[in-house]
Parts: C-alpha cells; sequence; structure tokens
C-alpha cells in the first residue's frame, strides 16, 4: 500500500497517471486497451480516496470519459458507428489517444530540458577581468568642472534647436532619471570609457538629453563615475571614478603638476550633497534657457576665472556656486521645453 | 587577418557575451578610426551574415579539437564557455553558480508546451497537460522565463504566453530553433492512429458472445472511426 502512495505524488494529473499505466503494461499508446486502461484508471482513484488524498477534479474528468469509452464498447460495432456519427463525429477514443500521445511528447521534451538546466548548471562562461592599460601617465587628464559639462551638453542640445524652433510638442514623460542612470552605468560598464557625446547618441528629444545629463551629474555625486578631458579642447570622456577610498593619496602624489584643481574636486569629502543638488538645478536653468553663443562665451569665461575658485566655492557652500549662473535668467529666449 | 581569428580574440577578450552586431560594430569601428590600423580596413563593412558564418566555422573548428572550451552562442550571443565535465573543479575556483533552485516537473512541462507552441493560451496549456496550471505559470513568470506576451483575438482576450531570453539563456539555448526535436513539437501535426483502439479484450465483464467483435468487422470499424482531420 505505501508503495502505491509515493507513485502518487508524482503524477502530475490523470493524462500522466493514464501514460504510467499504460508504460507498465508495455504497450504502444496507439495500442494500447483503453478499457481495460479504464478499469485501472479507476482502481487507482479509488486508491487515492483510500488514502485520503484529494482527488482532484481533473481526475474524476478523466475517470468519467474512461467510462464513457467503456460503455460504448459494449455495444456491437454497427450500432456504436451510428450513435458516434449523430452525436460528435469524433470517436472519443481517438481523442484521448491523440492528447496522450501530444502529453507523452511535451514530458519527454520536459525531460530533454531537465537535462539542459543540470547541464547548462555546470558550463561556466568566460569572464575575464578587465583589461588594464592604464599606467601613470592617465592620471594627467584634466578633471573637468561643471561649467564644462554645461558647455558640452549645451552643445548637445544644439541638435535639436533648429528641428524645434518656433514648435512647441508635448512629450510623455518617457523617461527617468534612474532609468537613465541604469542605461549610463551599464554603457559604462560594457566599455571602460565612453565619450560624452556618445552618451546622447541615442537621444530622440531635449527631455530626454535632459534627464541623461542629470542622471549623468547624479552619478557624478555619488562618485560612481569621473568626467575626464584628455587633452585642452579634446571631448570630455566619462569613466568610472576610482574606488574612493583609496585613490586620494594617489592622486596628489601623481597629479602634481596641478595639485590645487583635482584634489578639491574628485576627492573633497566636504563637498555635502547639497551643494551638488545646487549644481543639479543650476544645470537644469540653463539647460532650460536657450544659450546663445554670448552665455557660452560667458560661461567659458566664468569657467576661466572660476576654475580655482569655482573648486573653493563648492567646498564653502551652496549659496555661493550659485552666484556665478545668475547671470543665465537674464538669457534672451525664454524656455522651450 | 582571418575574419575568424579576429573574431576570436575579441570574444577571448570580452567581459559580456557579444551579439553578431556588436562584433559588426567593433570591425566597423576599427577600421574607422583616426588611427586605424591597414589590417583593420578591409573588414570596414563586414557583413552579418559573414560574421555569423565565420563564428560557425569558429565553433565547429573548437568542437572538433575537442578542448575545455567552447564558443557558444546563448540566446543570440556568444561567448567561451567551460565543457560541464570540468565543472567540480570550475566550482572550486570560482564557488557555486549563483542559480535559483532547479524547475519542478510540472514546471519544466508547463514551460515545454509554452517554449514549442508560443504564443499560447493558459487554457491552451491546461489543455494539453490536463491539469490546472495556475500556480506553475505564476512560478515561470516570477522566474522570468515566461511573459505576457499578447492577447488572443478570441472572446475573452486571454493573455498569451511566451518564452523570454532569459529562457534561452537558462537553457543554454541559442535560439527557440534549438529547442530539442524543435520540428517535431513546435506546430503539432496531429498524428493518425496507426490501429485502431482494440475493443475485444479487456473489459470488466465480457460481453455476450453475440456483441463480440467478429474478425471481419474489426478493419470495417477502423476506416469508419478515423477522424479526418483534428483541429488542435
Amino acid at each position: 500500500m505505501a508503495e502505491y502512495k509515493v507513485q502518487f505524488e508524482v503524477f502530475e494529473g490523470p493524462l500522466d497517471l493514464l501514460l504510467y499505466l499504460i508504460k507498465k503494461e508495455e504497450v504502444d499508446i496507439y495500442e494500447v486497451n483503453l478499457t481495460k486502461l479504464a478499469t485501472q484508471f479507476i482502481e487507482y482513484v479509488d486508491l487515492m480516496r483510500q488514502f485520503d488524498l484529494e482527488v482532484a477534479g481533473e481526475f474524476l474528468v478523466m475517470a468519467s470519459t474512461l467510462m464513457y469509452i467503456k460503455s460504448r464498447e459494449l455495444l456491437p460495432v454497427d450500432q456504436q458507428v451510428a450513435v458516434e456519427a449523430e452525436e460528435e463525429g469524433e470517436d472519443p477514443r481517438w481523442e484521448l489517444i491523440r492528447q496522450l500521445v501530444e502529453y507523452k511528447k511535451f514530458k519527454d521534451a520536459a525531460a530533454q530540458l531537465q537535462t539542459l538546466e543540470e547541464r547548462q548548471e555546470n558550463v561556466f562562461p568566460r569572464l575575464p577581468g578587465k583589461i588594464e592599460f592604464h599606467t601613470e601617465a592617465e592620471p594627467k587628464k584634466e578633471q573637468i568642472g561643471i561649467f564644462d559639462l554645461l558647455n558640452a551638453v549645451n552643445s548637445v542640445l544644439k541638435r535639436f534647436q533648429d528641428k524645434t524652433a518656433g514648435q512647441r510638442e508635448i512629450y510623455e514623460d518617457k523617461w527617468t532619471v534612474s532609468e537613465k542612470m541604469e542605461f549610463v552605468l551599464k554603457t559604462i560598464t560594457e566599455r571602460s570609457t565612453v565619450k560624452f557625446s556618445e552618451l546622447f547618441a541615442t537621444a530622440a528629444n531635449r527631455a530626454e538629453v535632459v534627464c541623461t545629463f542629470l542622471a549623468l551629474l547624479e552619478l557624478i555625486r555619488l562618485k560612481q563615475l569621473a568626467c575626464l578631458q584628455p587633452e585642452p579642447f579634446a571631448e570630455i570622456e566619462v569613466t568610472k571614478a576610482v574606488a574612493p577610498a583609496a585613490p586620494a593619496p594617489d592622486e596628489n602624489g601623481t597629479t602634481s603638476e596641478a595639485p590645487a584643481e583635482t584634489p578639491a574636486k574628485a576627492t573633497s569629502p566636504a563637498e555635502t550633497a547639497d551643494d551638488v543638488d545646487a549644481g543639479d538645478e543650476d544645470a537644469e536653468e540653463d539647460i532650460d534657457d536657450d544659450d546663445d553663443d554670448d552665455d557660452d562665451e560667458d560661461d567659458d569665461e566664468d569657467d576661466d576665472e572660476d576654475d580655482d575658485e569655482d573648486e573653493d566655492e563648492d567646498e564653502d557652500g551652496g549659496d555661493e556656486s550659485v552666484e556665478p549662473l545668475k547671470e543665465n535668467p537674464e538669457a534672451p529666449e525664454p524656455p522651450k521645453s | 587577418m582571418e575574419l575568424k581569428f579576429i573574431l576570436e580574440s575579441l570574444l577571448f577578450s570580452a567581459q559580456k557575451p557579444m551579439s553578431v552586431k556588436e562584433l559588426r560594430d567593433i570591425l566597423a569601428n576599427a577600421a574607422t578610426a583616426e588611427d586605424a590600423d591597414e589590417a583593420a580596413k578591409p573588414y570596414k563593412k563586414t557583413k552579418e551574415e559573414d560574421v555569423i558564418a565565420a563564428l560557425e566555422e569558429l565553433a565547429r573548428e573548437h568542437e572538433a579539437a575537442a578542448r575545455s572550451y567552447r564558443l557558444a552562442c546563448v540566446a543570440g550571443a556568444w561567448q567561451f564557455v567551460t565543457q560541464p565535465e570540468f565543472s567540480p573543479w570550475l566550482k572550486a575556483l570560482v564557488g557555486v553558480k549563483n542559480r535559483p533552485s532547479r524547475l519542478s516537473q510540472a514546471a519544466l512541462e508547463t514551460l515545454a508546451i509554452i517554449a514549442y507552441r508560443q504564443p499560447i493560451t493558459r487554457a491552451e496549456v491546461e489543455q494539453v497537460r490536463g491539469v490546472n496550471v495556475d500556480g506553475t505559470m505564476q512560478t515561470l513568470l516570477e522566474r522570468g522565463l515566461v511573459e505576457q506576451s499578447g492577447r488572443a483575438e478570441v472572446v475573452g482576450r486571454p493573455a498569451l504566453y511566451s518564452t523570454t531570453p532569459l529562457f534561452l539563456e537558462y537553457f543554454g539555448l541559442r535560439g527557440l530553433e534549438d529547442l530539442p526535436a524543435a520540428d517535431e513539437l513546435r506546430r503539432i501535426p496531429v498524428e493518425k492512429p496507426i490501429a485502431p483502439v482494440t475493443a475485444d479484450a479487456g473489459l470488466a465483464t465480457v460481453p455476450p458472445e453475440q456483441l463480440q467483435l467478429t474478425d471481419e468487422a474489426k478493419p470495417e470499424a477502423a476506416e469508419e472511426q478515423n477522424p479526418p482531420a483534428q483541429q488542435s
């Protein structure tokens, strides 16, 4: 009796049980004797009751189908055919066999999938570490400030200026900053260094550019990314930030040529979140204003003057860092988006 | 430089599985860079078919060389993977893979039906399996192996389900064509009954003599009982 109990637990349903019974008979599904099968099936269902196993409705449906088939078999063949043609035109026996064959095939396919699953568990991909070619020469790249980034994003935004001049379009708010952060991080993980403009290559409109840019700023604030310029006037490159704890002394050592700039910007721990948040808002304003060339120049000047001061301000507090951007509200054109 | 070896070197150093498109873009980038090497230029306009052909040749070569690793294409992306036989040592090296528990028999059956017949409604799956699949479907959806891919244009507009790219990754399949016995199972032809079901033996009570089937009656019955065609 206990033997049966164990067997019941593995049946996935009435079809599974039928297949088991057929297998026990050691005959082909097509040749199985359904009336005999019906008797066995019902015996099993009775057994299930004895064991107080909950007999699922599906088993009862199958039992009744089998009973129907069996009862039909009691009639002589000529009468059988007549009844069948009248009723549904389909032999319930064939219907059942077809279902069994189909189920059997999928059961076999499932077994093959299981083999694949086990096999795949033991397959290990080659995941090489990042190839590091960086030597001491690398850190000489200029750390860049917020204004360089603003200039860069403005030039990206110019792409949309011509197209949308005089037009207003209402966009669906499709992009979120957090989504874009994931996108930026993913891009950076795939390739160690990405050009600034490449991050915006797929952007379809201003709103998306703004979103990506905000994401970029946020990641810089979180010290996940660093922006570097390989040489003056070259395009800004975005890379993964060096681990925040270790590099501080290193950078001081290696970038001794420009000690005033880099450490302050890159590793000043005094920089609070508020400071940068202020910066973010500025950035937004700046993007919203359609910057003329004048503005760009202004920014450039600011940049030159502020390069050193700017860093100091950042350390001092957020209030002052807003200051240079007060010029922006004077920008001639109203915001467009 | 032969294309397949260039691709081999790329895949050898790549941090992640590479799709054919990504590989082709790299070839184009290498050729158009400012300081492009002369050797890289001829591959500027390599076609995707050529990349695929080269990769397949490479995979065959690796297979033939019977090394401990092979070039595999999983869900459309190529990468080098080790052969499963070497897992005891690799497990010692990198630790056991962080993989969810294996799928149950019920889940595997349901997944197989969806994989071969997608897109498919829940009711159709239940029809094949003969049991309710609500629970297993939920598991498969939660594990991201199956997703809702639309709605069937029939009464009630039931949800249609398909497998996800994660399904291919999970089983290490290149694509749906790569499923075992795909041709046979994908769109099921209805099998004709080879022999009719015999009714003369095994009845619970033996029918009276006049009701017994005669030998002549049987083939006749077989012919008439063969249904013409089945809708699946």
